[in-house]
């Protein structure tokens, strides 16, 4: 990681030369190809909605953490994001309702919960930064530990990756193979409110679903087959995660919000590319 | 092993013709509604099982009590066939009734088997073994040319057959397909028969399917089970289709008879 800090300083370009771009470049590079990686499984599986309800359980995390007077309410957020996400899966088997209507049941409880929480006592804005996130601030032992979790994380997810492709293919066929669909399911949860919890303080709760999704669901347009759907949606990850660093930089706008837009743009290239495709033949 | 009296040895025209299966007593019921009462049904070694019966008959609650994703009263034995599979942990071959999935998912066949079979995350690299096995499977069932396609691109038959190949994998002891051919033209249904009848005597497996086309699966079926929440009659099609209530729900003595069509 030092050696790659410094070949970064070394370039000859203006953002190069700041150490909080460095660090920034660093974070991204860590963390994009595990946000492509779950991104596959999410889109695969039909859960975006489902991943984006975790994410904003997190605030609810946040204000129960500010709550309880923890110094660091990391575990706060991901405990709560937990507990949402076996809430939705296990109202949704025993209710029977569709899923987007539990999930989005359990999204505004979670978000208003979260806001009367953080606005007790007055002044939600103190916790405004987690909303859009600043990947800028990221410091060295931040990076270290982003590291080592991110490492964890998707070890972890790749054991289960041909469990849950399965499961989102089709349940009773999983099942039928001697699989439970539940506790992939609830890993795999865990693994979504591990990674949106670590990384929101950067990115922030608004928009970290999108850098989830947009990858994937960019290089299903153009993948033919499982390995070139996941080597597409980390390349186009990576590629947008640090172009839009540097042209949040120039612009001088928020780096989360524009590396969305370059992921967007990405996406509308590769649709262009399917059509394309689709009409030569 | 304990000693089981033998069912409808008589039944058996292929294989061991052994009780593989016992489903003694079941019922199935949700919502205080009795869905299916009273099911005893066992399955033998090399024999093609059909399941017919009305709409709303309980023909696919039955699979999936077999396959343990309801809960059910009474109770399902399996035996040990040929050296693999335990009575507590049977393979079942599972062809669901429509793959009900995206089509525009970048998944491949080859993909469906490595994610179904191996553990090798498909993420990362794919192995060899996993590939050949998966030809080799796919070989049994007419398909082996359908590997590198995209799941979105196969015909109904041709999915269908894909994962008949994949319940395949490895080789159950009971096989459990849920109206295989809904959705199949002509000529792929009739492969697909083909293909299963043929499945039947290459492994001695016991197998039971559920279907709607009754003049279709009568030539490949040795026994026909007629449901209407409970068993009302079963045996051999001919037994069976001369049934008067077989007859009514089917229509059968309205149009000409279904066996003769070409």
């Amino acid at each position: 990681m030092n050696l790659l800090h410094t070949i970064i300083s070394r370039l000859p370009f203006e953002w190069a030369q700041y150490e909080f771009m460095r660090h920034a470049l660093l974070a991204v590079i860590i963390v994009a190809p595990l946000f492509a990686l779950i991104g596959t499984l999410v889109v695969n599986n039909r859960m975006a909605f489902f991943s984006d309800a975790i994410g904003h359980a997190s605030l609810t995390g946040l204000g129960l953490g500010v709550l309880l007077g923890l110094a660091d309410p990391f575990w706060a957020l991901v405990g709560f994001a937990l507990l949402l996400g076996v809430g939705i899966l296990a109202l949704q088997r025993f209710t029977r309702s569709t899923m987007d209507t539990v999930i989005s049941l359990s999204m505004c409880f979670s978000l208003a919960l979260g806001v009367v929480l953080l606005s007790h006592g007055g002044g939600f804005n103190r916790f405004s930064g987690y909303l859009i996130g600043d990947l800028l601030s990221i410091t060295t032992r931040e990076i270290s530990q982003l590291l080592v979790t991110s490492l964890l994380v998707g070890a972890g997810l790749l054991l289960g990756y041909n469990r849950i492709l399965l499961i989102g293919l089709n349940e009773s066929l999983a099942r039928s193979r001697g699989r439970s669909a539940w506790w992939p399911q609830m890993y795999f949860c865990a693994a979504i409110a591990l990674v949106v919890t670590m990384n929101l303080a950067w990115v922030g709760i608004l928009i970290i679903n999108s850098l989830l999704v947009l990858p994937a669901a960019a290089a299903r347009n153009v993948a033919h087959d499982a390995r070139q759907y996941v080597l597409f949606a980390v390349g186009i990850s990576l590629f947008s995660g640090i172009a839009g660093l540097i042209v949040s930089f120039y612009a001088d706008t928020a780096t989360g919000a524009t590396i969305v837009l370059v992921a967007m743009g990405c996406f509308a290239a590769t649709l262009g590319v399917k059509w394309w495709k689709a009409r030569a033949g | 092993m304990e000693n089981l009296p033998h069912h409808h040895v008589g039944l058996a025209p292929h294989g061991c013709g052994e009780c593989c299966t016992r489903i003694e007593n079941l019922g199935v019921t949700m919502d205080r509604r009795p869905i299916l009462e009273n099911i005893t049904l066992h399955l033998h070694c090399g024999e093609l099982t059909t399941l017919v019966g009305p709409n709303g008959a309980g023909k696919s609650m039955l699979l999936k009590a077999i396959l343990g994703e309801v809960r059910h009263e009474g109770a399902i034995h399996f035996l040990p066939v040929a050296g693999h599979g335990r009575e507590d942990a049977p393979v079942i071959g599972y062809l669901p009734q429509q793959l009900d999935f995206d089509r525009d998912s970048p998944v491949n066949v080859h993909d469906l088997f490595a994610t179904a079979v191996s553990r090798w995350p498909v993420a990362l690299w794919y192995s060899r073994r996993t590939r050949r096995a998966g030809l080799e499977s796919l070989r049994y069932v007419e398909a082996g040319h359908l590997i590198d396609r995209r799941l979105g691109q196969l015909s109904g038959g041709e999915l269908q057959r894909v994962l008949l190949a994949l319940s395949l994998t490895p080789v159950p002891n009971l096989l459990l397909l849920d109206e295989p051919v809904s959705g199949v033209d002509v000529a792929g249904r009739e492969l697909f028969y083909r293909t299963v009848s043929d499945l039947r005597r290459r492994f001695d497996l016991s197998i039971l399917m559920v279907s709607h086309d009754l003049a279709g699966v009568t030539p490949v079926s040795d026994r026909i089970v007629f449901l209407n929440r409970r068993i009302v009659c079963m045996g051999r099609p001919a037994e069976v289709l001369a049934h008067p209530e077989l007859r009514r729900t089917f229509g059968l003595d309205l149009a000409p008879p279904a066996m003769d069509r070409p």
